[in-house]
């Protein structure tokens, strides 16, 4: 499975304009990150609703960029966080190194 | 992309900073301008302070939840003109629907299709375009309450039975006055006299339902209701004497003739609804109550006092407006007598 969809990022490229999609990688590789470590944190203090919101916003923005692989990883842990659970094994690891592959496929195609 | 034909000034409410940017780029790029809050309660207090045409709100927030927010501009008579578009996950569509069924006008799912974005968007502004015309027709050729009334239920000729009460008016040798000065002087003669009349009574909550030549019929109590619809005429009765008072004086000083005119109130049941056509309706209340309010102001010729009621409104009246009783009047057409009160001072 590709990190990155490229149908959906060229679309998104062409509608919005090469420029923008620098800015919009760039806030994204920036938050990501963020929102990882708020659900570490979030499991640590055993709060439900910070790990669910940190898992939903990654889940929207890796989306947006056509990362299906990561966006599902976080949807499970949304969802695992919207049923009150907060068992989530090596969920975690295996989502950040999701991440990681995505954001240098992002590098590579910005 | 080209650009939108009507720019608009939107409102995009999103707690996640790369939906802000891709939702403000793009409808940037269709040619609108877009300001942006990052919670519920920043949304809420720029849509309250701004002048959006539209909001996108976002429902997953925290501190105010876009529901919340929804919830909050409903409730507002103003708020409640500004279209909302929800925006979510494609996971959270039980939340959609409740919005929905709330209010809102209408969701898209993210990330954002930009040509959907544009559709719906478009859509909702052209409808709150025609919403706003509507509004304004209305507004000129009906009153205020009855072009809401029209808004939120529609037109359908057929009326309701309500309790209210009826106020008319009338100029006294209006014909006279209009013989013996040219017509454009007497029509700007009616529209003066008319605007402070429209005054007194909207000030207490009444409606001015008709008016023919000279005379006018206010309703005090409908379409919206409210309790002390006969005091209100009342007070409403007084304020135009005591305005036509001012009005006189002016009239003399400018070597005009002044103008008397008689009130009639009754107030109880009566049929509010749209009479007429399809095509043209208007507003308006029929019943025993409104014929005995235009029989007791053709009374007040007779009776040469200028502000008569019946007795349910007098019933209605708190102690500081004193009435005295004139008595027990069989009117044309009726075969009761009803007992007339001239209101003596307010």
């Amino acid at each position: 499975m590709s990190s990155i969809d490229l149908k959906i990022f060229n679309e998104l490229r062409e509608a919005t304009g090469a420029e923008f999609i620098s800015e919009l990688v760039h806030a994204f590789l920036e938050d990501a990150p963020v929102q990882i470590a708020q659900m570490r944190s979030a499991l640590t203090a055993s709060d439900v609703e910070a790990f669910r919101r940190a898992a939903h916003t990654l889940k929207s923005n890796a989306a947006t960029f056509g990362a299906a692989e990561l966006s599902a990883l976080a949807r499970e842990l949304e969802m695992l966080g919207r049923e009150n659970n907060l068992a989530v094994g090596n969920r975690i690891e295996v989502l950040n190194e999701a991440f990681e592959r995505v954001k240098n496929r992002l590098n590579e195609l910005e | 992309m080209i650009a939108s034909a009507h720019p608009a000034h939107l409102l995009v409410v999103d707690d996640n900073k790369v939906n802000r940017m891709m939702l403000s780029r793009n409808l940037g790029l269709q040619g609108h301008i877009v300001e942006t809050a990052e919670n519920g309660e920043e949304g809420l207090e720029k849509i309250r302070s701004g002048t959006f045409d539209l909001v996108l709100l976002d429902i997953d927030m925290p501190v105010m939840n876009g529901y919340e927010v929804l919830e909050a501009c409903l409730k507002d008579v103003e708020l409640r003109q500004i279209p909302i578009i929800m925006t979510s996950a494609m996971d959270e569509l039980d939340a959609v629907v409740k919005c929905v069924e709330l209010g809102a006008e209408d969701y898209l799912t993210k990330p954002v299709n930009p040509i959907l974005l544009r559709a719906r968007v478009n859509a909702s502004l052209e409808k709150k375009r025609l919403r706003d015309e509507q509004r304004k027709l209305f507004r000129t050729f009906a009153t205020k309450e009855v072009a809401e009334e029209l808004l939120r239920t529609g037109f359908s000729l057929g009326g309701k039975q309500v309790t209210a009460s009826v106020l008319f008016a009338d100029i006294r040798s209006f014909t006279t006055i209009a013989e013996s000065q040219d017509p454009t002087e007497t029509i700007d003669l009616l529209n003066e006299y008319f605007s402070l009349m429209f005054d007194a009574i909207t000030d207490n909550g009444g409606t001015v339902n008709q008016m023919v030549g000279d005379g006018l019929l206010a309703m005090f109590g409908a379409p919206i209701y409210f309790k002390d619809h006969g005091e209100k005429a009342v007070r409403a009765a007084l304020q135009m004497l005591e305005r036509l008072k001012e009005f006189n004086q002016r009239q003399i000083a400018r070597g005009k003739t002044p103008l008397h005119i008689g009130i009639g109130i009754a107030s109880g049941n009566m049929i509010v609804g749209y009479t007429g056509t399809q095509n043209r309706a208007i507003y308006t209340c029929i019943g025993d109550t409104v014929n005995l309010a235009s029989r007791i102001e053709e009374y007040t010729k007779e009776a040469l006092r200028p502000l008569l009621i019946d007795n349910y409104t007098r019933e209605g009246l708190p102690d500081d407006i004193r009435v005295e009783d004139l008595g027990r009047i069989v009117f044309k057409g009726k075969h009761q007598a009803v007992n007339v009160f001239a209101v003596v001072a307010g």
